[in-house]
């Protein structure tokens, strides 16, 4: 069976596998925790430290609790899909690796305007930053473009080049759709409920617009605040007991896991202004103490490898 | 000698647009500074920039340096080894090949130094790498393999490829594993595979063939002239935004202004809004109707020539523009819900500084201050109620949705959102431009509420910054308070506000601002210094009208003369040290300030009659009879001196210059005709004595001992 990007979400996800699968990328799962972006799965964060090559690509669910809209905006979910590809080092030919990767998708850079304006990038939590673009397609912005430069508070030694697709917006572009919960699925033609197999089509509605109304309920009004002011702070005890006992990893997924609560402790409008701001340092903290455990941990097995890298 | 011209073309992923108008003037000046170090002479130069590429073209270059001989002056014969050798090691030659040479009658070393000219190529090489090496960008970046170790170049985004020829020669050099050659690439999508570069000469040519318009001028030209003719074929006028062409320029190789359409229903909501999102966030121009209305219309700007004339692009951009806009719709229906009084709780859990509380407390602060400034008079034809009113609405957009979307429009959605829920116009007008002025060439407001609580609001920032000792120094400013201290200015002296504005430090700061101000209209900064020195001025607009005065006199040929005479008394008396005369005068006997006695309509008729007995006393006490010179000033002074200070407590600064005119010519005639140094001691001191009272006299309209000329 051919795969037809242009009708049909999950075949654009397989259709961009494919691409960079070809061009040397593992290709990687989802991390399997809350998350609010691809870039805080460990096969970026990191990897994006230390002198060893990487190459991977994966879809990674995001959720950003306060942009639940309970299934009522066509644009705005509060779960949604990134593609993610890390390369390092950047290659010479990034951009014209990701321009090929659009055509493979059904852009055509003939009939679409494509365009590099500038936006630099920055996340304060996790110590990080990079240089690069939103790749815009017709005034959308449809990727996030970035060469990191500094990761958990460290110079990235290469610097990788990451690109951060944003599906759902994609996928709507290029079917021709103005509402997310309008995509077809799986490419499927018929409406008919006899319909089997791939002719039957399912909508992106069909299979996320009951979970966005039940988890921005969930988020916005429901979630016991007591209980998620708890769990941040056991995330937060874990994350530490994580380091003293140097099994960084582990740390990174409670300072991830602290993160989101955070997020959701947010969205149910609990924390104050003024508290905001700690909060974010608690997080920023862990996340960053992660890294720097994660580096003292590696640097003198990378340094023996790799003689031109330092810390 | 034969010439030929240079071409340097720097290729890189896309430069953000903001930044390439620095680039080029970078560019220019490094490679003038390396042609200057190495003696190439440089006439014009040609730099152009794309998102891909920095260009530069040096017509002309000489092929070759000339020789330069040069003499070095090294240690005397017979010092030590060690400074010998260092002065050789120096100078680049060896011990044998140093002459020796007499000077000052001592045996010294020299090393002659005959540096032969140099192939301008060869300067090129060099001065290629280092000219990339030193560039500076607002933000640089590492990449790629070579970025393990530190120290690997940095630029803008990734740099990919360099052409360099002097005439049809390459210059070979290498710089980050970039090495120059001759081929560059043409445009992104239009044009696949190498170009080959001849020369200078067909640089454009080529690349232009390739759908690349290299001249950033050109583009931005095609760019204005494109967006108005599209605008004019829908019969509509376009809503002319350099900065958009500029930086839509900075985003294109091959620009197409394209025209679309969106729903009219969007028009509902304050046209700023729409303008706004489309430019900020889509580099969208705008359109109007002939009437002047906006129109539901947008102009994109592609970077390509679409096969379906693209159709496709503009209705890629009019779904990206309605789905920001029907978030704009949804944020002023929402935002509309609420009354500005009850969006104002929200500005209690805003922090305005930790030490000066929350907005909600600055807005307690400047509601207070608005009403006082009416209720004072010094803001005259406002209603205090609609002042304080407006006060305590102007920062409640703050807390809007779509002030949080679009924090530019702050005061403007106030304004919209006032007159929505049916304040009076003067309440709206006051939200709405009570930041004003924001810049030097911004409106002033006028209407008195408006006044009222623009002043109030910058007033409060200023005196709470001041007090808490966050005062902006060298290039640091983090509050804006010279913004703020502008703003106060151009409010009072526009409106003709009178009253005190400040004392101590933020009086000076005041004064600081206020020369920079007026530097524009004009007025010189040492008659600013001159007027301030004499203390106690803080009415900013009796200061400016002293001030004004004071230069129309000064520049006439009459003013500068009693200028000149001004400072040859007072040279004299510095130098005998004289300070005879203040013991005669009792109103400069205390602390107090004179003028502040004079400002006082109550004590001026004291300080009169007091200054008339000292003078009468001073008359009295002469105990010879004065030369004709000498009496003449003493009569001309016993004339100025009441009507200058008549004059001076009724504001009429062009009065009081005239009272001091009086003096010019018999301080001339005393000079000319009259011994200070008379050998009489008495007759030295009364005509010292003169010299001061005549001094004081002119000082008490302003210091010119500051005056410079």
């Amino acid at each position: 069976m051919t795969r037809d990007p242009r009708t049909s979400f999950q075949d654009m996800i397989l259709t961009l596998h494919d691409f960079w699968s070809a061009q040397g990328c593992l290709i990687l799962q989802p991390y399997d925790l809350r998350m609010g972006a691809g870039t805080f799965h460990t096969a970026t964060t990191l990897r994006a430290l230390g002198p060893e090559p990487w190459n991977a690509a994966f879809v990674q669910p995001c959720r950003r609790p306060t942009d639940g809209r309970y299934g009522e905006n066509p644009n705005r979910l509060q779960h949604y899909y990134q593609y993610q590809v890390i390369l390092k080092p950047s290659p010479p030919d990034i951009q014209e690796l990701y321009l090929e990767s659009l055509a493979t998708i059904g852009i055509d850079p003939l009939k679409h305007d494509i365009r590099f304006v500038e936006d630099d990038w920055e996340s304060p939590t996790l110590g990080a930053w990079g240089l690069g673009w939103e790749v815009w397609c017709d005034g959308m912005e449809v990727t996030q473009f970035t060469y990191f430069q500094q990761m958990g508070g460290f110079d990235c030694k290469p610097v990788a080049g990451e690109l951060t697709y944003g599906l759902e917006r994609l996928a709507m572009y290029i079917q021709g759709v103005d509402n997310v919960y309008d995509l077809n699925f799986n490419g499927g033609t018929s409406s008919s409920s006899e319909a089997a197999g791939r002719e039957r089509r399912v909508s992106y509605g069909d299979v996320f617009l009951e979970n966005e109304k039940q988890m921005s309920k969930w988020n916005f009004e429901v979630a016991d605040t007591d209980g998620l002011l708890k769990a941040f702070e056991m995330a937060e005890a874990e994350c530490r007991n994580a380091l003293e006992k140097d099994v960084p990893i582990a740390a990174y997924e409670q300072a991830v896991e602290a993160s989101h609560i955070f997020n959701l402790l947010q969205a149910r409008g609990v924390i104050s202004v003024q508290e905001r701001a700690s909060y974010m340092g608690r997080v920023r903290d862990l996340a960053r103490g992660s890294c720097e455990a994660h580096m003292a941990k590696e640097a003198e097995r990378w340094a023996e490898k790799y003689p031109e890298w330092s810390k | 000698m034969s010439t030929a011209d240079f071409l340097l073309e720097l290729r890189s992923e896309e430069i953000p647009a903001r930044m390439q108008a620095g680039a080029r003037e970078e560019l220019e000046k490094l490679f003038r500074r390396e042609m200057d170090a190495a003696g190439v002479a440089t006439g014009e130069l040609i730099v152009w920039s794309t998102p891909r590429r920095l260009a530069l073209i040096a017509r002309g270059l000489p092929q070759a340096t000339d020789a330069v001989s040069e003499e070095l002056k090294g240690p005397p014969v017979g010092a030590p080894d060690q400074a010998i050798e260092g002065f050789c090691r120096k100078a680049g030659v060896s011990r044998d090949e140093l002459e020796q040479r007499e000077v000052k009658g001592r045996a010294t070393y020299f090393a002659l130094k005959n540096i032969p000219g140099r192939a301008t190529k060869d300067v090129l090489a060099v001065a290629i790498p280092a000219v990339i090496r030193d560039f500076s960008w607002p933000k640089s970046m590492r990449w790629g393999a070579a970025s393990i170790s530190t120290g690997s170049l940095r630029w803008v985004r990734p740099l990919s490829g360099i052409v360099a020829l002097l005439g049809q020669d390459i210059v070979e050099c290498e710089v980050h594993g970039v090495t120059s050659g001759a081929v560059t690439l043409g445009h992104r999508y239009h044009h696949s595979g190498d170009i080959t570069i001849g020369d200078a000469d067909d640089y454009a040519v080529k690349l232009r063939a390739a759908h690349v318009i290299v001249d950033h001028e050109e583009r931005a030209t095609l760019i204005r002239d494109g967006a108005t003719e599209v605008a004019r074929e829908a019969g509509l006028n376009l809503v002319e935004d350099e900065g958009l062409v500029i930086e839509n320029a900075g985003l294109t190789e091959w620009p197409i202004p394209l025209l679309g359409r969106f729903e009219e229903d969007y028009l509902e909501v304050p046209p700023e809004t729409i303008q706004l999102t489309a430019r900020v966030n889509q580099k969208y121009f705008v359109c109007e109707n002939s009437d002047g209305k906006l129109a539901n219309a947008f102009i994109c700007t592609a970077n390509i020539e679409a096969e379906d004339g693209g159709a496709a692009i503009v209705d890629g951009n009019r779904k990206v523009l309605a789905a920001r806009l029907s978030d704009a719709r949804f944020f002023w229906d929402v935002d509309r819900k609420r009354t500005l009084a009850e969006h104002a709780e929200g500005l209690k859990r805003i922090t305005f500084h930790e030490k000066l509380g929350t907005v909600a407390d600055k807005v307690e602060r400047v509601a207070k201050l608005a009403r006082w400034l009416v209720d004072e008079g010094i803001v005259k034809g406002a209603d205090p109620d609609m002042a304080e009113q407006a006060a305590r609405l102007a920062k409640a957009d703050l807390v809007t949705e779509m002030v949080g979307e679009f924090p530019e429009l702050q005061g403007l959605m106030g304004g919209y959102y006032a007159r929505a829920e049916g304040l009076p116009d003067e309440v709206a007008d006051a939200i709405r431009d009570h930041y004003k002025p924001v810049g030097q060439g911004d409106d002033v407001p006028t209407a008195p509420v408006t006044v009222a609580v623009s002043l109030a609001d910058k007033l409060d920032t200023l005196q709470g910054f001041f007090g808490i000792d966050e005062k902006p120094t060298g290039s640091k400013d983090p509050f804006a308070l010279r913004r703020a201290a502008l703003g106060v200015i151009r409010l009072v002296t526009e409106n003709d506000l009178r009253f005190a504005v400040a004392d101590g430090e933020l009086l000076d700061f005041f004064a600081d601002r206020l020369k920079v101000q007026q530097r524009e209209a004009g007025i010189r900064h040492d008659l600013i210094d001159a007027v301030f020195a004499l203390g106690g001025e803080d009415d900013l607009v009796r200061l400016l009208a002293r001030v004004k005065a004071l230069q129309n006199y000064i520049e006439t040929a009459e003013g500068a003369d009693l200028l000149a005479a001004y400072k040859r008394a007072s040279n004299i008396l510095k130098k005998e040290d004289w300070e005879g005369a203040s013991d005669a005068d009792p109103i400069e006997t205390g602390e107090e300030d004179p003028l502040a006695l004079v400002d006082d309509p109550a004590m001026a008729k004291v300080a009169a009659a007091q200054m008339e007995a000292s003078r009468q006393k001073a008359r009295k006490s002469l105990s010879y009879t004065p030369e004709p010179a000498e009496k003449d000033l003493i009569d001309a002074l016993d004339d100025a001196e009441p009507k200058a200070e008549a004059a001076l407590a009724a504001e009429d600064f062009e009065a009081a210059m005239t009272a001091l005119a009086t003096l010019r010519a018999p301080i001339d005639a005393f000079f000319d005709n009259v011994t200070v140094n008379d050998a009489d001691a008495a007759k030295r001191a009364a005509r010292l004595d003169l010299l001061a009272r005549f001094r004081d006299a002119v000082e008490r309209v302003a210091d010119f001992g500051r005056i410079e000329g």
